[in-house]
């Protein structure tokens, strides 16, 4: 029990910290890819089978994806690393948010009360998953779906392009 | 590993279901070898072979199927093509004894073992290698949670579609790895344009079925073949593709299931004639075999899923023929489905990148959606008299057709008829 979760701790980590260190960005982008695996086998080793296949589907399926294609598409060559070091005004930057972020994950978890431990997991099947999320969550759930919803239609508005077709498009 | 599923193990040893006793002998002649077999080892180890003598058992069988799908679709294209196919290899040692050449999977898979393995002095080693062993190892785990009979389900999980489908996305991610690992050029636009046909059929392929998910009111794969238990009058079968909302699903499901694993006449990312073989260009050998190999075990667990969700799984399709047991109905319901692509595979032509996009996102994926309404309106009118059903019925029908006529002729004005021009 204890083995098999400081065995996903070392996976997550270890990868985590590998994809920073690697010059190549498709190995940083695959290595991030193995974390959330590993996310993944956490929530299984937690009993949340549910949220476990969710972050698969989605992380490894799908945004892993993006990743990947951005990557792909952004980068000129695959092989030029960010030869120069970064200017300090980068760096300043790269802290700041950096500690902004640690600063607002350290608060919220010290300003948590810990909840006393349960005698057992509890054990929530889908379908009441599902219903608490359509029932007491049904506000957020919505609030999500429009997000997305957004999200694409603006990526879409990015991507389409108005291009007149030439004498080359004619069939 | 977690203390929870060590029980859960227990607790299949302990009794099994208690259903199992009362079953017919031939429905739990499996399960009683397995369990005869694991009481003859010491407790501490019975758990593991438990679950150890399920994926043998899972290896064992899907490789022969395997081994002999290739041989039943090179016949039967064979046939199709109005040609012989392969009826040459026999046995070594009787050379007089031919077998209608049903040996040959065995000879191909002596030959894909010796085959020289070239690697590309450039590739990036480690992932070509892992490339195929992520899509192979990845498409065998999706077998794990597809209810083969009554009471045979390797993993009974409560949300077994999701873990289906996650499973199944890693194949992307192999693809990928395959063709960017390659260092080839035309093996990564190869891979691009896979990926992009894998992602675009994708959202059809789970919409289609999110509708048995609905109306099933689980996600658990046992129970969906549960729900489609019973008969009307003892010969109509209750099974999902009988239902206006099931039918449109299953025709959704099966033009994805083709686009996913790269099946005739989707099988642009490797199209034989055109291309040299797309992300697998670079790959020979073993590895080849391992990429085709993933592609059949795919194709397999989609039609093994596509039984589940709308053929009813292990349900026999009328009562009188309850007697045979339920993993042959399955298996003989997974044989057909299979046998139908091949036939597929033999008669329609390879679209083209920019129709296959356009068939996915302009026609299944509104399609659908579409079919997700009609199923919360099936599901709302559960319980009607007899006319208000047959009216429901009617509507359900109209809800599927009608958007399907006026879309298809929308999409499809202007194309047909075509003029062919001879030369005179």
């Amino acid at each position: 029990m204890t083995a098999a979760l400081l065995f996903l701790g070392a996976l997550m980590l270890g990868s985590a910290i590998l994809a920073f260190t690697r010059r190549n960005l498709i190995h940083s982008a695959l290595l991030l890819i193995l974390t959330w695996s590993s996310v993944a086998g956490f929530y299984l080793w937690a009993g949340a089978e549910f949220i476990a296949f969710a972050q698969l589907l989605i992380y490894v399926g799908a945004v892993s994806m993006i990743v990947l294609f951005a990557v792909l598409l952004t980068r000129r060559s695959l092989e030029d690393p960010l030869a120069a070091p970064a200017p300090r005004s980068r760096r300043v930057g790269a802290v700041l948010a950096g500690g902004a972020v640690a600063g607002v994950l350290v608060a919220t978890v010290l300003g948590t009360p810990s909840a006393p431990a349960a005698a057992s997991a509890p054990m929530l099947t889908v379908k009441q998953i599902g219903l608490q999320l359509m029932s007491a969550h049904a506000a957020s759930l919505l609030v999500v779906g429009v997000i997305l919803t957004v999200a694409l239609i603006g990526a879409t508005v990015i991507a389409a392009t108005d291009r007149t077709p030439g004498k080359e498009d004619q069939p | 590993m977690s203390a929870t599923l060590l029980s859960f193990y227990r607790s299949l040893l302990a009794g099994d279901s208690p259903a199992l006793a009362t079953e017919p002998f031939l429905e739990r002649a499996p399960l009683e070898l397995r369990d005869w077999f694991v009481q003859l080892l010491p407790a501490p180890l019975q758990w593991l072979v438990h679950s150890l003598i399920s994926i043998a058992a899972i290896l064992a069988i899907f490789g022969f199927f395997f081994a002999f799908l290739t041989i039943a679709e090179r016949k039967l294209l064979g046939r199709l093509q109005n040609r012989l196919g392969p009826n040459r290899a026999g046995l070594p040692w009787a050379k007089n004894l031919k077998l209608f050449g049903l040996t040959q999977p065995f000879a191909d898979a002596v030959k894909a073992l010796t085959k020289e393995d070239i690697v590309p002095a450039n590739a990036d080693k480690l992932l070509h290698f892992l490339a195929p062993v992520v899509v192979c190892g990845f498409s065998l785990t999706t077998f794990a949670v597809l209810p083969f009979g009554r009471e045979i389900i390797p993993v009974d999980l409560d949300a077994a579609v999701l873990y289906f489908f996650a499973a199944g996305s890693a194949t992307e991610l192999a693809i990928f790895m395959a063709g960017w690992s390659s260092r080839n050029k035309y093996s990564l636009l190869a891979a691009m344009r896979a990926l992009a046909q894998l992602i675009s059929y994708e959202l059809p392929l789970l919409l289609s079925t999110v509708p048995v998910v609905l109306l099933a009111g689980t996600l658990s794969t046992r129970e969906i073949v549960l729900a489609q238990g019973g008969w009307t009058f003892g010969v109509i079968p209750h099974w999902n593709i009988l239902t206006p909302w099931g039918a449109a699903g299953f025709m959704i499901f099966l033009v994805s299931a083709l686009a996913e694993t790269n099946r005739s006449p989707f099988d642009l990312p490797e199209a034989e004639s055109e291309l040299i073989a797309g992300h697998l260009t670079e790959y020979s050998g073993f590895k080849y075999a391992l990429f085709f190999m993933a592609e059949y075990f795919g194709m397999t667990a989609l039609c093994g899923l596509g039984v589940t969700l709308f053929l009813g799984g292990w349900q026999a399709p009328c009562a009188f023929l309850e007697f045979i047991p339920s993993y042959a109905w399955f298996g003989a319901k997974l044989c057909l489905l299979i046998l139908g692509l091949i036939w597929i595979r033999g008669t329609l032509l390879r679209l083209r990148i920019d129709q296959l996009t356009r068939l996915s996102w302009k026609f299944l994926v509104p399609l659908a959606l579409i079919n997700l309404a009609n199923a919360a309106f099936w599901s709302l009118t559960a319980d009607l008299p007899l006319p208000g059903r047959i009216v429901r019925w009617l509507v359900a029908l109209a809800l599927v057709a009608i958007p399907f006529v006026t879309l298809g002729r929308r999409l499809s004005a202007g194309l047909a008829p075509r003029t062919y021009r001879y030369a005179p």
